[in-house]
């Protein structure tokens, strides 16, 4: 039985909009629309989506960085949503954030050591030795050398600079950490550092790790489980090798197909998807299914009805009529 | 045999800065067939973009110049061309698009007016007939409904609009080469493809020649016939893209092709390993010094490396490597 660490329950995110209706009622762009998903002790979740859709504002709910007007973040049987002061500043010793530019990140006036240590200072009642102590220990295992403790962030490259994130993340022990694309803001050939960092840190230490990002490629290597958002909603949400080997919504078919790839097999084998258009409005979405609009195999009561995400096969939830309807992907008998 | 539409030789490129003159360009050649596709990769500060501004005669004023070799674009050097030459090639023989669809507009104009101007500059046309072409031209990019987006502004537009107005802009007077710089980096996957189909579309259409400019082994794959890495001003590597991709030769180029996690046709539980790259790029002022300057990120490296530049080695099935260790060739 695996240990269930993070659960996440019809979580929505709001955000009210300047311009109310003629009658004074306060409208809302839900950014984050009733998902739920967990993640298991030792595993990795990815969120993946385009931007816009949502995940990182989800990932920031449940970590209560923003404010969700509705639903349960349950981690180790503490609902986060509700707790306040000192039992709020335990919990959020358990869930630190790893962000995406490690040029912004970093207070630029702060040594090294003083941003690894801040984490520590603010919660944690740990002696001055202690932190030291435990600094000394997060240079080592992030891959910095001792003397650069001192140095401001201007003085290292990027690569290192996430180091430093990544080090800052891991001073409290966290049980979860929230990597909010992580890798996006480096170089190429320094993305294979910082990913294989984070996986030698996951085997060493027992890390969760709730992986945001929107390319399909590094979350292959990084999940196992993965949910895929569209405007604010989970529309499939499976094992790595379902999703990936077989997709059942149109999208996450679509997102796949859309990846440049190196390999001649998988470019001859894979046909193109192109799904014309940009994503409708977020103000007004469609009452149906949101993707409706877009997808090539949509059908009347696509626009009529939302999907709902049903456990289609064991372990592989999907949010559409017609994978309802047949249990396999709708593209699958087309040409 | 066809004569290159674009010949590159020797072309060094030189920018002051505050530790001297360095120089970000050294020593680079390369052709440009009609109607071909290649792509420069290579990671940021290699020189990609540099080569792209030098060929257009853009590069930063008072601190880029074209020190020597020659830019030989259908028998005339462009390096010598004067300021007022170099306004007519570009836009009429060489257009280029960026990587931020959202500061290459004009806020302040209508995407109309924009495209308009390239075609009453470059072609005489007048206000009408500019404005007809111009709703044709957003009507090729397929921009749904071109007749109203027209009189739209920049802001009123996805990104990936945006690009494709870039791209109207660019092939307004039908030049013979395309520099495309990064132009997916800042879009969405799915917006990603869809603007890779345009260009491939209309380069078919047009017979428009292609310079790719990006990190992304896939995208290289995706769209063009022949790559040629780059660091550090230096070409590491050349040759058609899927021979490369299947054997690379460089240290370099094998990093940035195993330093990614790829999508392969099936995917297994097994992970695949990233290689790491260790270190960064170097500094400027290491740039032009007689060595190879992967040196110090190779896993291969040897005295000699530390003390000779390597030269590039003769065409061998096509490909051509500069290391002293190249490997399977």
């Amino acid at each position: 039985m695996p240990d269930q660490l993070l659960k996440v329950e019809n979580l929505g995110v709001r955000f009210p909009l300047k311009n109310r209706s003629i009658f004074g009622k306060k409208t809302y762009l839900y950014a984050v629309d009733n998902i739920s998903f967990e993640i298991n002790r030792g595993e990795t979740l990815a969120i993946v989506g385009e931007s816009g859709s949502g995940k990182t504002t989800a990932a920031l709910a449940a970590a209560r960085l923003v404010n969700a007007y509705t639903g349960k973040v349950t981690l180790e049987n503490i609902n986060l949503l509700e707790i306040q002061k000192e039992a709020l500043r335990q919990a959020r010793t358990k869930i630190q954030f790893i962000f995406q530019d490690p040029y912004s990140s970093l207070n630029p006036r702060l040594r090294a050591e003083e941003i690894v240590k801040e984490p520590l200072n603010s919660l944690t009642n740990f002696s001055a030795s202690k932190k030291q102590t435990l600094v000394n220990e997060l240079f080592k295992a992030v891959g910095l050398r001792p003397e650069q403790q001192r140095l401001f962030p201007h003085q290292f490259s990027g690569g290192q600079r996430q180091r430093i994130g990544v080090a800052r993340a891991l001073a409290t022990q966290p049980d979860l950490i929230i990597c909010d694309e992580p890798v996006s803001a480096l170089d190429v050939a320094v993305q294979a550092q910082i990913l294989n960092l984070l996986r030698k840190l996951q085997e060493e230490f027992g890390l969760t790790y709730l992986f945001i990002s929107h390319d399909l490629g590094v979350v292959q290597h990084m999940c196992d489980q993965i949910a895929v958002m569209y405007m604010g909603k989970i529309v499939e949400y499976a094992d790595r090798l379902s999703l990936f080997n077989s997709p059942l919504h149109p999208y996450t078919s679509a997102l796949l197909s859309a990846i440049p790839s190196i390999d001649k097999t998988r470019r001859e084998n894979t046909k193109r998807i192109l799904i014309p258009g940009d994503p409708p409005d977020p103000i007004n979405p469609p009452i149906g299914c949101r993707f409706a609009n877009r997808c090539p195999v949509a059908t009347e009561i696509c626009n009529q009805k939302e999907p709902e995400l049903i456990e289609i096969k064991i372990g592989h939830k999907v949010a559409c009529h017609l994978v309802e309807k047949n249990a396999e992907s709708p593209l699958a008998n087309i040409e | 045999m066809i004569d290159p539409l674009l010949s590159v030789r020797n072309l060094r490129i030189e920018l002051t800065t505050r530790d001297g003159v360095a120089p970000v360009i050294d020593d680079f050649s390369f052709d440009l067939f009609p109607g071909e596709a290649i792509s420069f990769v290579g990671e940021s500060g290699c020189g990609k973009s540099m080569t792209a501004l030098g060929i257009m005669g853009l590069l930063p004023e008072g601190v880029g110049k074209i020190a020597s070799g020659s830019i030989n674009l259908s028998g005339e050097d462009l390096s010598m061309a004067s300021d007022k030459r170099m306004r007519s090639i570009r836009g009429n023989e060489i257009s280029m698009i960026f990587q931020e669809p959202m500061t290459s507009l004009n806020p302040i104009y209508t995407i109309g007016e924009q495209i308009a101007e390239v075609l009453r500059a470059h072609q005489g046309l007048s206000h009408k007939a500019a404005w007809v072409k111009a709703i044709e031209l957003l009507d090729a990019v397929r921009i749904p409904n071109p007749q109203s987006r027209i009189s739209d502004y920049p802001f009123q537009m996805s990104g990936g609009q945006r690009q494709r107005v870039m791209i109207a802009i660019a092939l307004a007077c039908e030049p013979k080469i395309l520099i495309a710089d990064e132009p997916t980096t800042a879009l969405d996957v799915t917006v990603q493809a869809q603007i890779f189909d345009l260009l491939n579309d209309l380069r078919k259409k047009t017979g428009t020649a292609i310079i790719l400019i990006t990190h992304d082994m896939g995208a290289v794959a995706e769209m063009a016939e022949r790559m040629i890495v780059m660091y550090a001003g230096r070409k590491a590597e050349e040759g058609p893209v899927q021979q490369v991709i299947d054997n690379a030769c460089h240290p370099y180029t094998k990093g940035l092709i195993s330093c990614v996690p790829h999508i392969h046709d099936i995917l297994t539980s097994e992970r695949q390993t990233l290689q790491e790259v260790p270190g960064i790029v170097p500094s400027l002022r290491d740039f032009g010094k007689d060595k190879c300057l992967f040196a110090s990120r190779c896993y291969n490296v040897s005295k000699k490396c530390k003390n000779e530049r390597p030269p590039e080695t003769d065409n061998l099935n096509s490909q051509r490597v500069a290391c002293w260790h190249a490997e399977g060739l």
